[in-house]
């Protein structure tokens, strides 16, 4: 079985003086249906390995391969359009659109993966029960509670059926209840099969994943360091 | 866009003033220009003058010069739409004193210098003249040389004659002439209020006319540019280039060139005010990309193109042109109505500008969007969420 995705030994360094070396010669792979964590301190590189997992940046050497396919060879448009259909993310901030219900929020999902507009309200009702927010479709999402708000981002990142789900300090605005109810949510969506990688500086959330891994100057290690 | 109304009003108010100007404008030079054509002196309207052309050369005396034929209005009132029409030259009576009584009175001035003028019988209708008393000479008055004269009204006072029951007598040097009739007023050619007019008959036998020099026609309204094309030719068959003709400016060209003055001022104002607005629009449409960066990366992250975040912000822009321009075209119809009203005039506007109006403003909206679709779309997504 070829892993969902392949990281082959990549660097990525951002140019100024001195050059910042955020991820050094990484290599990482993980078959479907599995749970990652990603842990390590602030600045280490977390966020750089999750863009570049989630085709949001380009590695500056070596190779990552999502789905078998070379995303590093992509020209700017294809790479948008394998995010699009293949990567889900979730954020701390959440980036929730205001003025929006949060029907609309969860449709912005699927503005741009040429999906017909009468089906966009279907996934989008679906993709809301899932998160067992469909009672609140309607609302402005500046009403709902902080655990509400990662469900409905959360909600919008599933839409659109992606490969992986990304989240990046999903629990990191939330209290500790709240946040214990959304690591049920993603146990209950890796069960149904999903890809779930989890960047968290949260010992509770590490806890959960069925793999850790930990960054640390841009070097990765296995598991965590005690 | 909607969220923040405030200042979607406030952006669109520029293109709304610009496009009001701009169709409130050219309504109100239409209206006006039309206004001015409707109140078109129709007298001047149906006059056409031939003159001999200035040809240079060097004739002994201007009249000899001339091609205008002794029967010209003969020749004219073949013209399909000519009224009529009437020569009219002026004499030249070498100096010679006009009195009214052959004696000369040491005491009070009654000599006096008045100008003459030899005209054909046709003259006096085409020039809309009236008559005080008395009459007009006629063509046998002419064919006989009869030395009769009407007076213009300041001739006559100055000569003292008020009626012409008793056949005053006047003296142009050394010839008499029987006066037989007073001008009340014309309406063209004030020069014959000061004048004695004769026939071109008495003219040529009496005081050494030799040629005419100007023929004045009074056409049927709306003949006036056939008439100047013909007149010439119908005067003077061998040589018409000799005869210069004045005809009256087209009703069309008058109104246009109307049109052209209001609309110059205007128009650049009205461009100036529509560029304030584009300068609004991109100016809001900049500072709502800034805002919005983490909106930008959310979208980029999601899977849109840079082509759908440019999209997004032009669709934006060109909106907020589209409504200034409608809302636009309507205050600008609304200014031209009530214009109209004040000044009870008739509101005349070319429905091709409310039309195009909100388009223009469309327009407008997309140019001023161009800048700030363009620096959305270069957004990197990774700067663009970490600015959330």
């Amino acid at each position: 079985m070829t892993p969902i995705f392949e990281l082959d030994a990549v660097s990525r360094t951002f140019p100024g003086s001195p050059p910042l070396e955020a991820l050094r010669d990484v290599s990482l792979s993980m078959d479907e249906g599995g749970y990652l964590s990603i842990a390590g301190p602030s600045g280490s590189g977390k966020t750089t390995l999750l863009n570049i997992l989630g085709c949001l940046d380009r590695p500056t050497a070596g190779g990552y391969y999502l789905t078998g396919i070379d995303v590093g060879k992509l020209s700017d448009a294809k790479r948008t359009a394998l995010r699009g259909q293949r990567i889900g993310f979730a954020f701390q901030a959440f980036h929730l659109l205001p003025y929006r219900s949060v029907m609309e929020n969860v449709i912005t999902g699927l503005l741009y993966n040429r999906v017909p507009r009468r089906e966009r309200k279907r996934l989008a009702l679906d993709a809301l029960d899932r998160v067992g927010l469909s009672e609140r479709r309607s609302y402005d999402p500046r009403r709902l509670s902080g655990g509400e708000r990662q469900r409905v981002a959360i909600a919008r990142a599933l839409v659109s059926r992606p490969a992986i789900l990304l989240c990046d300090e999903p629990t990191g605005n939330l209290d500790t209840k709240t946040g214990s109810a959304i690591l049920d949510l993603f146990d209950e969506l890796v069960a149904d099969g999903l890809t779930l990688v989890v960047v968290t500086h949260d010992a509770a959330v590490s806890s959960r994943a069925g793999r850790t891994v930990e960054i640390v100057d841009g070097v990765l290690t296995e598991g965590v360091a005690a | 866009m909607l969220s923040r109304p405030g200042r979607t009003i406030l952006t669109v108010l520029g293109t709304v003033l610009g496009v009001a100007a701009l169709v409130a404008t050219l309504g109100i030079a239409k209206t006006a220009g039309n206004q001015i054509v409707q109140t078109f002196d129709a007298l001047a309207a149906t006059s056409v003058t031939v003159q001999p052309r200035d040809t240079g050369f060097g004739f002994g005396g201007s009249r000899s010069s001339s091609n205008i034929p002794w029967d010209s209005e003969e020749r004219l009132a073949r013209l399909n739409g000519v009224v009529t029409s009437g020569t009219m030259t002026r004499v030249d009576t070498q100096g010679s004193l006009v009195t009214a009584v052959p004696i000369n009175d040491p005491l009070g001035r009654s000599e006096f210098s008045i100008g003459m003028f030899a005209v054909s019988p046709g003259l006096f209708e085409t020039v809309g003249a009236e008559l005080a008393t008395g009459r007009f000479f006629d063509s046998g008055h002419s064919e006989r040389g009869d030395l009769v004269a009407v007076l213009g009204p300041g001739a006559a006072t100055r000569l003292n004659i008020a009626i012409v029951d008793q056949q005053p007598a006047i003296f142009v040097g050394d010839t008499t002439l029987i006066v037989i009739g007073l001008l009340e007023d014309v309406a063209q050619e004030p020069g014959l209020l000061d004048s004695i007019i004769v026939s071109n008959g008495t003219a040529r036998r009496h005081f050494g006319l030799t040629g005419l020099s100007e023929v004045h026609i009074r056409t049927e309204i709306g003949a006036a540019q056939l008439i100047g094309s013909q007149a010439a030719l119908a005067l003077s068959p061998v040589d018409p280039g000799l005869l210069r003709v004045s005809v009256p400016p087209e009703p069309g060209a008058v109104r246009s060139a109307v049109e052209e003055d209001v609309n110059t001022l205007f128009l650049v104002l009205g461009g100036v005010s529509v560029l304030v607005g584009a300068i609004g629009i991109a100016n809001v449409t900049l500072v709502s990309v800034l805002e919005r960066v983490g909106e930008i990366g959310l979208r980029r992250a999601v899977g849109a193109a840079r082509r759908h975040i440019a999209g997004q912000f032009l669709v934006e822009s060109a909106s907020m042109g589209l409504v200034g321009g409608v809302i636009g075209a309507a205050v600008g119809v609304l200014v031209i109505v009530g214009v109209s009203a004040a000044r009870t005039w008739t509101p005349v506007l070319d429905p091709i500008y409310p039309l195009a109006a909100p388009a223009a403003g469309a327009v407008v909206g997309l140019a001023a969007g161009l800048y700030p679709a363009w620096r959305a779309s270069r957004l990197e997504p990774v700067e663009a969420l970490r600015q959330l």
